[in-house]
């Protein structure tokens, strides 16, 4: 018995082994002329880590599809410099494990040129350093943490979300100014989502302009203690900083326990459609919900931006439910074409860091995107918008702001129309 | 003390579905010796048949019934398909199997359906009546507490007066003389899986209008919460799995109210820790293992 | 009756003997020499590979420490842990934090990983001590709703305690990079691998070594009958504190081993879901021999892999990829679970050992 035993350990050993030599590698440097990875004449492959599975997947799992549609759009027309792009959607399950092992196949294994728009705080977190040290482009990562404005860092990372803090300032001073006087309230996630958040809406109401703060873990389903506690506080505006799930249960929790106040809800959480469909027949119960976004609405069937991307959806993405994230996806693949264009023929990663870093895109976006070689963050503000009706709509100016103590300004350039054949000219 | 009131009440509401589900669990446990971890996925896929039907239909009730259908066909089909072909000498396979089918299962419901949250409806409203200024119970917290009541009853009913229940009862506890004395022992099994995953079923149906809506991980915090309460009550004992949930529900709404989301977690290894110790049996055990 | 702490019957001692005889090199040798050429071709193997696989089987050993300690404790000495995710927790941000205090402190050589991962190991056998002993009072799903506990914790004492453990981004792990003496261009994975390797070839030494020494048949006898066993004067409690201290240590190192090899650490990768692998990849390998936990350790890294690659085979129009996409490999990972398990409970190893016997008995005229 013992020496099947050990034999089994030795074959077990042996083959697991074995089984991995399928290719050969080598340690040289990195010649002159090599080429650059990702890249061939024909073809541009990037890479996304996306959850396409598990809790965290809802309303998300549809951003990367949007994005493929997108740049499937863009190759049928005759791609970018006559490559194509190819984008290879990774999914992690929102599992910063699962992220590890993604990214370094996407790297390593499949050689992306570059990672784009890869999801979530503590799962993009994770591979920042891998990332730096393989100097592999990680452009407009989606999520409004901080920490991919870090220029000094790591150079090759950026943003694309306004971060928490931007959306707080936005949203507390739209309180300040339209609803004065009135007792505010806060619920946030608890993580730096919800902490950045609170920070902002106290940079401008003051700590004393919020009378009470409650924070939700997203293992808990059950908001009524929080919302119980608001009703008890007499609160009358609610700002929350939470994902749509929460928002929705919010608003359905508050609803039976007879509060009514007014909703004012950070970007993640304020997405219409899906709010809509989670709350079913109770769906009216969003009228006037306050919310902030930074790109086309996707109800606005007059926005030539929601013209283009409808039919992007319907030619290359089997015309799945359009809705927020969808717009976004297409918004993240515009931006990247942009930037694609702007780095010129001769593609390489430092060429294309170099393009994000000149800024000046113009595109699907209501609110500044804030690119230089000081500022990695992305889109600066976004405009407020309202439930009226059963639709979201916008109104009032387009704030931008920065996420320190600076003012909350309007933001006046005009917004632009998509190139007649809805890819960005070079 | 209005708000310890309200906490209290909010957390029996849920403690009630905790106590169901919980039930479903101590369920199978009797019948087989397993803890069903593939309890939350096959309840979610019941409450999927009931989302499809009441779409088709429009009426919630004709989902519910087709819920519940659903839930006693599962459980038997998992019984059959594929519980009774494992070898039960460890007790760790069927476990094993369990996980598998959980994947499984909720890899089809996205398949399906996709992993989008989809609205689940309450029969009725749940804006809580008051009295004073105090939120109570609302209508459809009392229907939670009526249903579970009620299949807590049947159950007992079932088990204690039937001749079927007796059959069961034998089966389970000594299948081998139940056997010799003319007892289907496995159809007697197969009948306790259909229940109790019959009962999952109901509570899904419960708790997910409660909760985010209908997800292929609906019931996976449920489940979590549900095994604490049926351990904390005796796996053995159906009245434990109800003190246990509802143990499990208050104490839920009063970590979060007082203390705190992110605590409940401490909360509840804290409360296993302390019965556990105590009894390591649950706090209703009745067969105390042999100590030599 | 309290027998248990009479003096050890005189019938172990002669069952070393047994297992002795006929044997002239000491277990420890063996095991010592079976590692040293296990190391030799890891180091081959490392230059043949890519970095990507390179990091895959880096991250296999990590797996492993996990998987071997809880083979002791399941396989051999018969408890359920649903927790050892959360063991694994301890150990990685034992690491981060260790790393970090180092590396603020200036100290950034590669030799204080050493320390750091000694550190890792002695943190998660105290937490280990802690539950075991709440364990060892607990039998089949009671232990199990307890760890279960222990496991969902995680998350939530990193939110409270955000101050320390930075709530769900989670920490940093700085890494010496690989020594200057490799050479510019040495592939960072490849150091990877080797580090992770080394620890784990010497921590399966130590276990191997523990499963055949007297602790190992203590193990076994309190799985088999604990009723047999305490009437054979053994400490059962005592026993399976021990055996679990041991899988926790095991743990320990594996969590730390793959923050080091992540060089980050968050609560989101030491999930319940981490846990519940953990137990399925011991039982799929075949539980209750070390071997099994190699199987288990490498389903873990290629499976999710392999069915990802299976799915790529099909090309499908953007509707059906978008529901089929991530779920159909979890389809196809559950309904490998179940088919194993149905049809082969040993798990892969217990396949394999039926094999070597079948063919064994084919040919009769083999050694004896």
């Amino acid at each position: 018995m013992r020496t099947t035993e050990r034999r089994g350990l030795a074959i077990a050993t042996t083959l697991t082994l074995l089984l991995t030599l399928t290719a050969c590698g080598s340690d040289d440097g990195p010649g002159s002329g090599e080429p650059v990875p990702g890249v061939t004449d024909t073809e541009i492959v990037v890479g996304t880590h996306m959850p396409l599975t598990g809790p965290a997947s809802a309303g998300y799992s549809k951003i990367a599809p949007a994005t493929k549609a997108y740049f499937d759009y863009v190759n049928a027309n005759g791609g970018v410099h006559g490559r194509k792009i190819t984008y290879k959607v990774m999914d992690d399950g929102y599992n910063p494990a699962t992220t590890q092992q993604v990214v370094r196949q996407l790297v390593l294994q499949d050689k992306v040129f570059a990672v784009l728009n890869g999801l979530g705080t503590p799962t993009h977190t994770g591979v920042l350093d891998f990332l730096h040290t393989n100097r592999v482009p990680d452009l407009f990562v989606a999520s409004g943490s901080r920490n991919w404005d870090q220029p000094d860092r790591y150079p090759n990372t950026f943003g694309f979300n306004p971060d928490y803090t931007v959306e707080g300032k936005i949203l507390a001073n739209h309180v300040k100014t339209t609803l004065p006087g009135r007792k505010v309230c806060f619920l946030g996630q608890d993580d730096d989502f919800g902490q950045d958040a609170l920070a902002g809406v106290e940079k401008v109401l003051g700590t004393d302009g919020v009378v009470a703060r409650e924070t939700y873990v997203t293992s808990n389903t059950n908001v009524a203690p929080q919302i119980g506690a608001f009703k008890a506080a007499g609160c009358e505006v609610v700002i929350l900083a939470t994902v749509p799930g929460f928002t929705a249960l919010s608003v359905g929790t508050a609803a039976r326990l007879g509060f009514r106040p007014q909703w004012v809800v950070s970007n993640v959480g304020a997405d219409h459609p899906t709010l809509a469909r989670q709350l079913g027949d109770a769906a009216g119960l969003l009228e006037g919900m306050v919310g902030l976004n930074y790109l086309p609405m996707q109800g606005d069937t007059d926005n030539p931006w929601i013209q283009l991307f409808t039919k992007v959806n319907n030619e290359h993405n089997g015309g799945a439910e359009f809705d927020g994230n969808a717009v976004y996806g297409m918004a993240v693949g515009y931006l990247f074409v942009q930037v694609l264009l702007a780095a010129g023929k001769d593609l390489t990663r430092e060429s294309l860091v170099e393009a994000v870093r000149k800024g000046g895109y113009q595109g699907p976006g209501v609110a500044p995107l804030r690119f230089s070689a000081t500022d990695h963050s992305g889109y600066g503000g976004g405009r407020l918008s309202r439930v009226s009706g059963g639709k979201q709509t916008y109104f009032g100016p387009t704030y931008e702001t920065d996420e320190a103590d600076g003012p909350v300004n309007e933001y006046t350039a005009p917004p632009v129309s998509p190139p007649a054949n809805g890819v960005p000219n070079a | 003390m209005d708000r310890f009131l309200f906490l209290t009440l909010d957390g029996l509401s849920r403690g009630a579905v905790y106590a169901a589900f919980a039930l479903a669990l101590v369920l199978i446990w009797r019948a087989g010796r397993i803890v069903n971890f593939a309890q939350g996925a096959m309840a979610v896929a019941a409450a999927y048949v009931a989302y499809s039907v009441t779409a088709a239909t429009g009426s919630y009730w004709l989902g519910f019934a087709a819920a519940l259908l659903a839930g006693l066909l599962l459980g038997a089909i998992v019984d059959i398909a594929v519980m009774r072909l494992v070898d039960h000498r460890s007790p760790l396979n069927p476990v094993i199997v369990a996980l598998g089918l959980v994947l499984l299962i909720q890899a089809l419901l996205g398949m399906v359906y996709g992993n989008e949250y989809l609205p689940a409806q309450a029969p009725m409203s749940r804006t809580a009546l008051t009295v004073g200024d105090t939120a109570l119970l609302s209508p459809y917290d009392l229907f939670v507490f009526a249903t579970v009541g009620v299949v807590g009853a049947a159950l007992v009913w079932i088990f204690t007066r039937t001749a079927i229940g007796l059959r069961m009862r034998a089966a389970a506890f000594a299948p081998e003389v139940s056997r010799l004395l003319g007892v289907n022992v496995g159809g007697m099994l197969t009948l306790g899986w259909a229940l109790a995953s019959g009962v999952g079923a109901l509570a899904a149906m419960l708790v997910i209008p409660t909760e985010l809506g209908l997800h292929p991980h609906a019931m996976d915090m449920v489940f979590v919460s549900a095994f604490t309460a049926a351990v904390l009550g005796g796996l053995d004992s159906p009245p434990g799995a109800v003190v246990g949930g509802l143990g499990v529900g208050l104490l839920l709404s009063y970590v979060s109210g007082y203390a705190g989301g992110d605590l409940i977690p401490l909360a509840v290894l804290a409360l296993l820790l302390t019965v556990l110790l105590l009894r390591p049996g649950g706090l209703f055990a009745t067969v105390t293992a042999r100590r030599v | 009756m309290s027998a248990t702490r009479a003096p050890a019957p005189p019938y172990r001692q002669r069952a070393v003997d047994l297992v002795r005889t006929g044997r002239s090199v000491p277990t420890l040798l063996r095991h010592l020499a079976v590692a040293v050429a296990v190391a030799l071709v890891v180091l081959l193997v490392s230059y043949q590979l890519d970095s990507y696989r390179n990091f895959q089987l880096a991250t296999v050993a990590a797996y492993l420490c996990a998987t071997a300690g809880l083979t002791i404790l399941t396989g051999l000495c018969g408890q359920l842990s649903l927790g050892h995710g959360a063991l694994m927790a301890t150990g990685a941000y034992t690491v981060a934090l260790c790393q970090t205090a180092f590396f603020d402190r200036g100290v950034t050589s590669g030799a204080v990983l050493l320390l750091s991962l000694v550190a890792a190991v002695a943190v998660t056998v105290t937490v280990g001590l802690v539950v075991g002993v709440a364990a060892a009072r607990l039998r089949g799903p009671y232990l199990a709703g307890l760890t279960l506990a222990v496991a969902v914790v995680v998350p939530a004492l990193t939110v409270t305690f955000d101050g320390i453990f930075n709530g769900e981004q989670g920490l940093p792990v700085p890494v010496a990079p690989a020594p200057a003496g490799l050479g510019l261009y040495f592939p960072h994975e490849r150091w990877q691998l080797w580090m992770a390797a080394g620890a784990t070839l010497l921590c399966l030494v130590v276990l191997a070594n523990l499963v055949r020494s007297r602790y190992g048949r203590l193990f076994r006898a309190v799985r088999d009958d604990e009723v047999a066993a305490r009437l054979a004067g053994i400490h059962v409690a005592r026993t399976q504190v021990i055996a679990f201290v041991v899988s926790a240590a095991g743990a320990g190192l594996g969590g730390a081993l793959l923050a080091v090899l992540a060089q980050s650490v968050s609560p989101g990768a030491f999930g319940l879901n981490l846990s519940l692998f953990l137990l399925m990849a011991v039982v799929i390998g075949g539980l209750g021999r070390l071997a099994g936990a190699v199987w288990g350790a490498f389903l873990l890294v290629v499976l999710p892999d392999l069915t990802h690659s299976l799915t790529n085979l099909f090309t499908l129009s953007p509707a059906t990829a978008q529901r089929l996409e991530g779920n159909l490999p979890l389809a196809i990972f559950g309904a490998t679970l179940i088919v194993v398990m149905i049809a082969a409970p040993g798990g892969v190893q217990g396949q394999l050992s039926r094999l070597t016997r079948a063919l064994r008995a084919l040919r009769p005229a083999g050694r004896s």
